[in-house]
């Protein structure tokens, strides 16, 4: 029905938006940089992975206790870390990332070392993937246009008035933290159960990087920016393959511009139905 | 006992490596308050420099050393006066520094990729010898060199932001810059210098590390660890940056010598996570208020 070469890409793509999705709600929507998030994608890929192996458990609840495992971290992580100021609190994810990596590398007898851990069977297809990057979509909508999403943008706007408007911001960093944790565990998950054979290599700190860049660029403060990004980044390097050397070079140029130009992304505040709404509005107000 | 002080020597010599890009870190950090991702990536291109003038023949291996560190300074001033001074001024939240550096980063790490290719380059010694034998003890020359061009560097620069006009300059606009700005202290220009700084010693890390190492794409990563010094010593202190470079070295050399060479890296990040939680403004860090 599909042949590989797109049920790659499709999954891919659906991978990184699960990860982006949570991206963009911590950075985006409640201003909070982590460059460890490539860290509880490889919690959740080793957790689901050890789940449906050693386990033999049934592939959704492997997912899910992996998700759940990248979440229980970051919850324990944050309660340490949510207090620190801004880049403080990215240098400690940055070096919790990084831990994660190391440590999987080195306890080879769990988790098969430099060499990866194998026999992961294939369970995720591209509809899988599909409908799991749509279900994270809808999640994080509804998340973010809840009241805890207001409280969200709140603190990225203004940390002091959000906190004297009664907000208690320690725990909704938190909550915005395991959440973003909670996806990039999912994806993780779903990943190890596409490549069946994941390496500590996969979820290093150009991955994190990599995750950072994407939101930023579509936007921070739009989840369909993000997917709009995760699908530019994703693709462009598939459709122009001789640019493949490039693709990095060229993210790293461009979010340099974007923060110089158009500091907003690709899609500022805006949601991508809004781009249609404003343009009818403008015709009718004259721009005011 | 005498390959515990083999691995001190080691472990100093590698740390004086730490200091000089921790000390640029930290300069940076003291004026403008972020995090300078891409100060590893500066120290990387400058060996780069070093090894593409040492590519001209005749060329002798100080002068290209010269130009290897004056390359580095360069692009360090090019990242200023194209990025940061622009996001400084159009009144960007600080964070955004931070994303802009990132970016410059990834750029510099993948441009040098696609340059030179992802192979190791080795750069010549200064010395035939490499190892002296004092009494059983082996220490490599590149070692002594390391420790010898740092220690006299930083008691330069110590010197410099201690003692001279331009280094009180420097102080006041790490203190207060709005205010040394009315007090008549060009402050664009004292950033740039300082900029130019850290970019020179930036570059000499990156030779001298090339010179025991190798030069590579990704040696950028070594900045990390100047990173975790910096903030071990408290961001934005000078003399802090360097006495936590050295302890991170030593750190370092013996968690490879003793322990394990895999876990090296999980202790000086659990390190970084540990001194965050517990005393976040550092050995020598001033203000904790503005920092924690």
């Amino acid at each position: 029905m599909i042949n590989s070469f797109y049920e790659g890409v499709i999954v891919t793509c659906c991978v990184n938006i699960i990860a982006v999705l949570g991206m963009s709600v911590l950075t985006g929507f409640t201003r909070l940089f982590s460059f460890g998030n490539a860290g509880f994608m490889a919690i959740g890929a080793y957790t689901a992975a050890i789940c449906s192996v050693q386990f033999h458990l049934p592939f959704a609840l492997s997912i899910i206790c992996g998700a759940v495992a990248a979440g229980i971290v970051a919850y324990l992580l944050g309660s340490l870390t949510i207090r620190l100021r801004g880049d403080y609190f990215l240098i400690s994810c940055l070096g919790f990332g990084e831990c994660v990596r190391v440590l999987f590398l080195y306890l080879r007898d769990i988790t098969g070392g430099a060499t990866g851990y194998t026999g992961i069977p294939f369970r995720t297809t591209w509809v899988v993937a599909l409908v799991c990057a749509i279900a994270a979509f809808i999640i994080a909508w509804n998340l973010i246009h809840s009241r805890y999403g207001q409280a969200f943008s709140a603190i990225r706007e203004n940390e002091v008035a959000a906190a004297a408007n009664g907000i208690d911001v320690v725990k909704y960093k938190k909550m915005s933290f395991v959440f973003s944790a909670i996806f990039a565990g999912w994806a993780g998950g779903l990943y190890a159960h596409y490549l069946r054979h994941i390496t500590p290599v996969l979820f290093n700190l150009p991955k994190s990087c990599e995750l950072v860049i994407t939101t930023v660029l579509g936007g921070l403060g739009s989840l369909t920016g993000s997917v709009l990004a995760t699908l530019v980044v994703q693709l462009l390097p598939e459709f122009f393959r001789k640019f493949s050397e490039y693709r990095m070079l060229a993210y790293g140029i461009a979010v340099v511009l974007v923060i110089l130009l158009r500091p907003a992304g690709l899609m500022g505040y805006k949601e991508f139905p809004d781009l249609f709404k404003k343009s009818g509005k403008k015709k009718s107000t004259g721009g005011a | 006992m005498k390959i515990l002080i083999q691995q001190m020597i080691t472990g100093i010599s590698i740390g004086s490596v730490y200091a000089l890009i921790a000390s640029g870190y930290a300069l940076v950090y003291s004026l403008l308050d972020f995090s300078n991702w891409a100060h590893g990536e500066v120290c990387m291109l400058g060996a780069y420099c070093c090894f593409m003038a040492t590519m001209i023949p005749k060329m002798p291996f100080a002068v290209s050393c010269v130009l290897g560190i004056a390359g580095a300074a360069l692009i360090s001033l090019f990242n200023e006066k194209i990025a940061y001074r622009r996001i400084r001024n159009n009144g960007s939240p600080n964070m955004f520094l931070m994303i802009a550096a990132m970016g410059l980063s990834t750029t510099y790490q993948n441009l040098a990729n696609v340059i030179w290719g992802s192979k190791f380059k080795q750069l010549p010694r200064f010395f035939k010898t490499s190892t002296l034998n004092i009494n059983g003890i082996f220490v490599g020359t590149t070692d002594l060199l390391c420790i010898v061009i740092s220690l006299i560097v930083l008691v330069l620069l110590l010197l410099i932001i201690n003692r001279t006009r331009f280094g009180l300059h420097v102080r006041a606009v790490a203190c207060a810059g709005s205010t040394a700005r009315i007090m008549g202290i060009r402050i664009d220009q004292v950033i740039a210098l300082v900029f130019v700084m850290a970019g020179a010693l930036a570059g000499l890390a990156g030779i001298t590390y090339g010179m025991k190492y190798n030069v590579y794409p990704t040696m950028g990563n070594v900045g990390l660890k100047a990173f975790i010094a910096s903030v071990i010593g408290g961001l934005g202190s000078v003399p802090g940056a360097i006495v936590g470079a050295v302890l991170l070295g030593l750190i370092e050399t013996v968690v490879s010598g003793y322990i394990s060479s895999g876990l090296r890296d999980l202790i000086s990040f659990s390190l970084l996570i540990l001194i965050l939680l517990i005393r976040p403004a550092g050995l020598f860090g001033v203000d904790v208020q503005e920092k924690a």
